[in-house]
């Protein structure tokens, strides 16, 4: 677990100022307001925070206009077993970012963690989609001040965690203790995603805070 | 979410809801998951009040894992779910 939402080097409120994209306005927090949420986002934060839950929901099997989750097959998830919220999947997902969103419920039994996300995954994609789709459906992509209710920030509030685990894997977060990013080489493109990935643990944070 | 054992004492498994009783659910460490955002999820899932989450939580932090529900394996089973629909990573075990 981290602590690093705040205070720490990096700290997107130290760069409010920069001239680059994401200085057009001040690094977007959240704050409380009469029964929900409040924050302003610039355009370029709005559309990374945008990009990033998108491409999460699409992994996760959604289609990101419809937010439709297809089938095991492939198909449109009308069959029998997916209308009863059953899965043919048994095994965790190769893709390890998936593996850490859709993670086995039994460490050292393997039917048995196989028969819970038969059961289960299917729901638990369907709910991580529909956070997402809340994101997308109340952040414009212009940005501007967004307000959102309890029950919205909440889904937020999960969509993000979602969008930071999936960043964690993709950047090799392994270590409570190891500066995030640290075995990668500058010119990497994932590089641009470590000042990104601090920044999300700010967002996230701010509205753990304004919602505590 | 309950997760007292008394509710889910079925009379007709009531032999197997006894020996399946000592269920538990478990939350490993996770170097993304901020501990402000742990804390208020165990809030959140079960109603604890936050020097429980927060103790919970450091548990999870520091010893690498935290019990942090008990009762019959279908409630756990219920609580991990709903702890992974959070992100949080968490597994069902017959015992600590």
């Amino acid at each position: 677990m981290t602590g690093q939402g705040h205070g720490r080097d990096g700290d997107p409120d130290q760069q409010d100022n920069d001239s680059t994209e994401r200085g057009e306005v001040p690094v977007a927090r959240f704050r409380a307001s009469q029964g929900g949420v409040t924050a302003r986002f610039g355009a370029a934060q709005a559309r990374i925070v945008r990009d990033l839950v998108g491409q999460v929901a699409e992994l996760l099997g959604a289609d990101p206009e419809t937010g439709e989750v297809p089938g095991p097959d492939g198909s449109d998830g009308e069959d029998l077993e997916a209308s009863f919220g059953l899965t043919d999947a048994t095994e965790a997902p190769r893709d390890p970012v998936l593996a850490r969103l859709l993670p086995d419920a039994y460490r050292d039994d393997p039917e048995a963690a196989g028969e819970f996300r038969r059961y289960t995954e299917l729901s638990l994609r369907d709910g991580k989609v529909a956070a997402a789709r809340t994101v997308l459906g109340t952040l414009p992509a212009r940005g501007g001040r967004i307000r959102l209710s309890q029950p919205d920030a909440e889904a937020w509030l999960r969509a993000l965690n979602d969008v930071r685990l999936a960043l964690g894997v993709r950047l090799g977060v392994t270590d409570d203790f190891e500066e995030v990013g640290n075995g990668i080489n500058p010119a990497d493109p994932r590089a641009a995603y470590v000042w990104v990935y601090h920044w999300l643990a700010y967002l996230q944070e701010s509205l753990v805070e304004a919602l505590s | 979410m309950s997760v007292s054992p008394a509710e889910v004492r079925s009379p007709e498994t009531g032999e197997e809801t006894e020996r399946d009783l000592p269920w538990v659910t478990i939350v490993w460490n996770d170097p993304v998951n901020l501990m402000s955002y742990v804390t208020y999820v165990f809030q959140t899932v079960f109603g604890y009040a936050k020097p429980k989450a927060e103790k919970l939580m450091l548990d999870v932090h520091h010893k690498g894992r935290a019990v942090v529900s008990s009762g019959a394996r279908e409630s756990m089973e219920r609580d991990a779910e709903t702890l992974h629909g959070f992100g949080l990573w968490a597994t069902v075990s017959h015992d600590s």
